[in-house]
């Protein structure tokens, strides 16, 4: 019941999609089904979400209980989480007129502010961050140990040469017809060739992998117990 | 300006200097706008996804459009709490089942239909550079798509012609290694310019 009861929703679930494919969606009962085989799916991965929450508030909140060393960082935590959650659930109508703007996720509500004026510019500082730590990565791997290491360095160099307007300039001027060669045979000839050879692997590797859950070979998603 | 609008760009101005105060050492501050972020981040999410998806996808249409057959997934949901307590665990697996089967089904198809057709095809076709065959940059493509393949093939040793093709493959994969490298650097620094920007012409700005 346990083990079975899974392998064969999987199955089942996953065949009704895999035969939709086949057909319009419009005017049959497999693409109906698979329609609402999606909208089931959105609404359980909804509540996974819920439950990814919910673990976060639980494990931080226990730390704060126990006064773990840092408690008061876990306490940060569990505060944004609600400072967020909570206005965002407040109705609009629940409130005086003239604060009831503040309610909800519409634009001007403090979910809203909260997004703009404290999560964009910290998730943006974050990622500005690394531009430091991928230059001492590069530092260390681009030193020209080898010849392909040497190839990586040069290649990363004119890509960002020519992604700027000086850049540009100084390759147009060693050669007018550098940039469109590099455009061409580097990013739409060498370039691409590899991705599309990255992407028939990962694509074949998803595809066994998906084979491997319909069949109840793959069950390591179950978890134990 | 006023005062509300300057106590915006200070509370953004406070939050970027908090960060970019790692790159000198791991911190208190650092650490307190890192646990802000992740909380923001998780209550974000979970308003979302609490009105996008309970609310508007559960409960209005269940309640009222009478489509009661989406308490299945509702239940199916419900369940997936069960991960919360260790002896209820298994209940998780049926709402995460039909998710891993649904995206299979998905997964199957799509991939081996837009993804190795499509790549196949793509590459079979003469390339064109402004409206012209190219046949020198179809080569290319053939070639370092063939070369990549065989480089990621580890089912025979790289010797002989399969080590020589690998070795070209090596060569084709760190050329766009290296475009990707610089592409991401760029993307980087160009947050890197607009954050130092803010800081400078927003947050500098309040004091003059």
């Amino acid at each position: 019941m346990r083990t079975t009861v899974p392998v064969a929703i999987a199955f089942v679930s996953g065949i009704i999609m895999l035969v939709s494919f086949f057909f319009r969606t419009e005017d049959n009962v497999f693409g109906d089904a698979s329609q609402q085989l999606l909208i089931w799916s959105s609404i359980i991965g909804g509540f996974s979400f819920l439950l990814g929450a919910i673990s976060i508030v639980r494990v931080n909140w226990r730390n704060v209980r126990l006064k773990k060393s840092g408690w008061g960082y876990n306490l940060l935590t569990v505060l944004a989480v609600f400072a967020m959650l909570v206005p965002a659930l407040i109705k609009k109508g629940w409130l005086p007129e003239s604060m009831a703007h503040l309610a909800g996720r519409d634009a001007g509500s403090i979910y809203d502010w909260i997004f703009i004026y404290v999560a964009t510019p910290m998730s943006q500082t974050m990622f500005a961050v690394l531009a430091f730590y991928i230059a001492s990565a590069a530092y260390r791997a681009f030193r020209a140990r080898s010849a392909e290491a040497t190839l990586l360095l040069i290649t990363a160099s004119l890509v960002m040469l020519w992604r700027v307007p000086m850049g540009e300039a100084l390759l147009n001027s060693i050669h007018p017809g550098l940039p469109g060669w590099i455009n061409t045979y580097v990013m739409s000839g060498i370039n691409l060739s590899v991705q599309r050879g990255i992407l028939l692997g990962a694509a074949l590797g998803a595809a066994s992998f998906s084979l491997r859950i319909l069949l109840g070979i793959e069950r390591t998603y179950m978890g134990r117990g | 300006m006023s005062g509300w609008e300057v106590f915006q760009i200070w509370l953004g101005a406070f939050l970027t200097v908090a960060i970019f105060s790692f790159m000198y050492k791991d911190n208190p501050l650092y650490k307190a706008a890192e646990h802000i972020f992740a909380g923001i981040t998780a209550g974000y999410y979970v308003a979302l996804y609490l009105d996008t998806v309970v609310y508007q996808q559960l409960w209005v249409p269940v309640t009222h459009n009478g489509r009661v057959w989406l308490i299945i997934p509702g239940i199916l949901g419900i369940f997936m709490f069960g991960r919360l307590w260790p002896k209820l665990t298994w209940l998780a697996r049926f709402g995460l089942a039909f998710i891993m089967g649904t995206t299979a089904g998905v997964f199957l198809a799509s991939e081996l239909h837009g993804n190795v057709l499509g790549q196949m095809s793509g590459t079979m076709q003469i390339q064109q550079v402004a409206g012209q065959p190219n046949y020198v940059l179809t080569a290319l493509v053939v070639i370092g798509l063939l070369a990549t393949l065989i480089y990621f093939y580890f089912s025979k040793p790289h010797t002989g012609v399969l080590g020589v093709t690998a070795s070209v493959g090596i060569w084709f994969i760190m050329v766009s290694f290296g475009a990707h490298f610089g592409y991401t650097v760029m993307g980087r620094v160009s947050l890197l310019i607009g954050r130092v920007y803010f800081l400078y012409n927003d947050w500098i700005g309040t004091m003059r």
